[in-house]
């Protein structure tokens, strides 16, 4: 009977000393904010361009956070919605067209000789990449345009454009091989067509 | 392979590394004919990048005669270097043109039309180069525009300045030439060997290595012999490896020699070991003993479409389809040009692309001696690839990882370690194309890093001016408080100063006591109003008994109207109570000022008509809904409009007394009656604009006209309130000027 209570005892005991430490380190080494969103936030294309609905790409990923879909970002196409669904551990789904679709990279381009100097573009800009002051022509710091194009709506003379970003020779890739599996008596007739 | 008998070999102890392959070497096409110097071309296209780094930047205009020798473009910041006319004539055009890039794209060239004279520039030779300082010799290498021959194309003047100042303890000269077909470097040293050795001991003079050695392939007797010769009588030791594919590679040759392995993501410089090329060692002899830049190479012309496989020497930017022409290349069909060798080079996209530095074979061969790669097979993870890779990585594991576009796994694989050698493709029985695999899959992992850069960036710069948005408002706030705490502080001046006016003599007229002072509410006003309000109050209550009874739709809204009603009679109640508690003043003195009433009598007032025009919006707005739906209750209502139009007419009235009686005469009128003229004008105006809008309606909205009219009494009544306060007010100021 006392070998039964002495085991209780201990392990009452035992439970006391960890449920003490657990306790500690809930609150000393606790995690200020929630380190989800930033995961999340890493992953979006930080274009800040609204088309999910949200005001930039941390509400979203905010939003995602607590259980949003995560096929509302054109900007990151579906290289982004894989990602997210590997972080979030969800099913990828396609592309919601709702909230427009995947395009090649922009670069915000103003005309300059049309350009009035409004600067509502500048206002517009999520990213300061818009430079120019009150009736002195603007242009846009190509480097940090996001490609959003939310500086195109406000502009009264329409003197902006999106243009694909084209980086020459030095943004080239190698293309992915087109991978055809074969069978194995396929293999004769590339040598055949030859000779 | 027959070795000739006066070779000294090498003592030197070599060592293998893993892998690595046996192809046919087909060398001999073009090892046995001597270089020839290729003719000058109509044209030559001068790519502005043609090395590792940043682009050159021209400093040469359109038009401008140039001689051979002079630069036409200045490199551009630390990792760049120059390019020079490779022959006298006139710059035609700086255009972009097709280049020698597996991309097939085009990139800015200076094209130049070369008059035949080939005329050099002034050069400033040096007979001995240990006359010169090691910075010197740099400087020397840096203006000849000599970047890395071998196929990278690494500034090579970039490379003699070692990262930290580490010693470098070990030069090696690259001459394995492992590639097969490729015989430039061979034949170079079969004939200058003098030069080769001249610049590998220009070099070691700059960077005093340890020791100096050449690793050099024994499929070439006869080059070792060259070199062998030339390098009797210096410190330099010529290490004779067994052939083997890829020994030539930077770090495979570094295994072989030293037996040091360099580590991952490091350059062979971190480990003390450095490599250049035979081609380069020759450029810089040339550059520091003759002040000549790096205008020419040799250059493999290969393959069995050529009849007569040689190498050539060629000035830099002639274009490849003229000189694979000038040597007898027929095109058949499919046309099929390489660019370097058969295992590391490329297909050439456009025949006219330039000849550049790094061009080091033109390979035209033909279908039977290189088929096109069969199509591509499953994997069958026979592992004969792991095998194979000199870089001693995992090619199966890296191909499904860069199918399955699983990058991160990839790269955590070693992806960057792979020296894209082609050993694994070559050795694979199911023809995958591995190595395009992996160069895709580097590719897409370096525009991921860029993307994640960017959008880092793009974050900062985000959260940056969310952050400058907030603090401008909050600063805008607080301006904003700033200024109301201001205006409070005057006002409370103000009134502080009309507490005491009474004592001052009335006639001096203080300009805020119209504001601030209330006027003294007449007993019978209030007292009427609050019998109204009750009046009204019961009306309301028997049309809500009325709508419970018939109408429950309108029950709601009654009651509502009835609780109005209520906080109504009680507000006029109180003022009413008010007034008579303190009736003394007013009535005390016609002549002295009148003393001010409190505050919220005016303002009781002023709700009081507010209240009572909302109220009677109220009840029309129902009348309207009665008329449709109700017809029984039209009647009532319409009774219970009029009533409401007189109650706000008396409460307009009693406000309009109180706020005349408000302020003496004697000091306000002036002021008065200019406000008063103002806001007849205003009403006129905003009466002819009701009516333009009634007009307006009347032709196409049917549906406002009612409400419109409605409105247009309305301001009519107020038109007329106002006319009749300002003939009042004037009448008044004129019996006080009389």
């Amino acid at each position: 009977m006392s070998a039964v209570l002495t085991a209780i005892l201990v392990l009452m005991g035992l439970a006391l000393v960890f449920g003490l430490i657990l306790g500690f380190a809930a609150i000393r080494f606790r995690v200020e904010g929630n380190p989800l969103v930033d995961q999340i936030d890493a992953l979006l294309p930080q274009t800040q361009c609204g088309q999910c609905g949200h005001p930039g790409c941390r509400p979203y990923a905010e939003g995602i956070a607590n259980g949003e879909d995560i096929n509302k970002c054109p900007p990151g196409g579906e290289a982004t919605i894989h990602a997210l669904a590997d972080l979030l551990d969800v099913e990828p789904m396609p592309l919601d067209a709702e909230h427009g679709e995947e395009k090649p990279k922009q670069v915000a381009v103003i005309r300059e000789a049309e350009c009035i100097g409004c600067t509502k573009c500048i206002q517009a800009c999520p990213v300061d990449a818009i430079l120019g002051a009150a009736k002195h022509m603007h242009t846009v710091i190509a480097s940090e345009c996001t490609g959003c194009d939310l500086c195109v709506e406000p502009c009264p003379v329409d003197c902006i454009d999106m243009v694909p970003v084209d980086e020459g020779i030095a943004g080239w890739r190698w293309t992915a091989p087109h991978h055809s599996e074969i069978i194995a008596t396929d293999r004769q007739q590339p040598s055949e067509v030859s000779l | 392979m027959s070795q000739s008998g006066n070779i000294i070999a090498s003592t030197r102890e070599i060592f293998d590394f893993h892998g690595g392959i046996h192809p046919q070497e087909c060398k001999t096409l073009s090892s046995e004919r001597p270089i020839q110097q290729a003719p000058l071309a109509p044209r030559l296209y001068l790519p502005l990048q043609q090395h590792i780094g940043k682009p050159a930047k021209p400093i040469v205009a359109v038009g401008t005669e140039v001689l051979k020798g002079q630069l036409l473009a200045e490199p551009q910041g630390a990792i760049s270097v120059g390019v020079h006319a490779p022959t006298s004539g006139v710059i035609e055009a700086i255009i972009d043109h097709p280049i020698a890039h597996p991309s097939g794209l085009t990139d800015l060239c200076i094209v130049l039309v070369p008059d035949g004279r080939d005329a050099w520039t002034t050069l400033h030779a040096c007979e001995h180069y240990e006359q010169l300082s090691p910075e010197q010799i740099q400087a020397r290498i840096r203006d000849a525009g000599i970047a890395g021959m071998g196929g990278a194309g690494f500034p090579t003047e970039v490379k003699l300045h070692p990262p930290h100042h580490d010693k470098v303890a070990t030069l090696i000269l690259n001459a394995a030439e492992c590639e097969p077909y490729i015989t430039a470097d061979d034949r170079l040293l079969r004939e200058r060997a003098k030069e080769v050795i001249m610049g590998l001991e220009i070099m070691a003079y700059v960077l005093q290595p340890g020791e100096c050695l050449i690793g050099i392939e024994d499929n070439k007797p006869e080059a070792i012999h060259a070199l062998q010769q030339a390098a009797q009588g210096t410190r330099i030791d010529v290490v004779v490896i067994p052939t083997k594919y890829p020994s030539g590679g930077e770090k495979q040759l570094i295994k072989i020699l030293t037996d040091k392995e360099v580590p991952s993501g490091k350059i062979p410089a971190d480990i003390g070991v450095m490599c250049q090329n035979v081609g380069t060692a020759a450029a810089v002899y040339r550059a520091v003993r003759y002040g000549e830049p790096l205008i020419s190479r040799i250059t493999t012309l290969t393959g069995e479409q050529f009849p007569e496989p040689r190498n050539v020497e060629v000035l830099l930017g002639t274009p490849i389809d003229w000189l694979i022409a000038h040597y007898g290349y027929r095109p058949t069909q499919p046309e099929r040009l390489i660019m370097g060798g058969p295992m590391m080079g490329f297909a050439l996209n456009n025949a006219d692309t330039p000849v550049v530095k790094t061009t080091n074979c033109i390979l035209a061969p033909s279908l039977k001696e290189l088929p096109l790669p069969p199509p591509a097979q499953a994997c069958i993870r026979c592992g004969l690839c792991a095998e194979a890779c000199p870089a001693e990585l995992l090619p199966q594991q890296l191909y499904w990882f860069a199918r399955a576009q699983e990058y991160d796994k990839a790269e955590h694989h070693n992806l960057f370690d792979c020296i894209e050698c082609g050993a694994c493709s070559y050795v694979c029985p199911s023809a995958i194309p591995l190595v395009h695999y992996y160069r895709h899959a580097k590719g897409e992992i370096r525009q991921q890093r860029l993307d994640h850069e960017k959008s880092d960036r793009a974050r900062v710069r985000f959260e940056a001016r969310q952050q400058r948005l907030e603090r401008e408002k909050a600063e805008k706030e607080a301006k904003r408080k700033a200024r109301a705490e201001a205006a409070a502080k005057a006002q409370a001046a103000k009134r502080e100063a009309a507490k005491q006016a009474p004592d001052s003599p009335p006639a001096a007229p203080a300009p805020a006591v119209p504001a601030n002072q209330a006027p003294p509410p007449s007993i019978e006003s209030l007292k009427t109003a609050w019998e109204k309000a009750q009046a009204k109050l019961e009306k309301m209550q028997e049309a809500l008994e009325d709508a419970k009874a018939n109408n429950p739709e309108q029950v709601e809204k009654l009651t509502r109207a009835v609780e109005k009603n209520q906080q109504r009679v009680a507000q006029a109640k109180t003022a009413y109570k008010a007034a008579q508690t303190a009736p003394a003043t007013p009535v005390a003195s016609p002549v002295s000022p009148p003393a001010p009433p409190p505050e919220s009598d005016l303002e009781i007032l002023r709700e009081n008509v507010q209240k009572a025009r909302a109220k009677l919006d109220n009840v029309q707005d129902s009348l309207e809904e009665a008329k449709r739906n109700t017809p029984e209750q039209v009647e009532k209502l319409t009774r219970a409009v009029a009533k409401n139009v007189t109650r706000l007419h008396a409460a307009e009235k009693a406000l309009h007394d109180a706020e005349l009686a408000r302020s003496p005469a004697a000091q306000a009128a002036p002021v008065d009656l200019d406000v008063l003229r103002e806001n007849v004008q205003k009403a006129r105006a905003k009466l002819a604009k009701m009516q333009d809008a009634l007009d307006d309606a009347r032709a196409n909205n049917p549906d406002q006209v009612e409400k419109l009219t409605r409105a247009v009494a309305k301001n009519k009544t107020r038109l007329d309130a106002a006319e009749h306060a300002l003939k009042e007010a004037e009448s008044t100021t004129s019996n006080e000027n009389a």
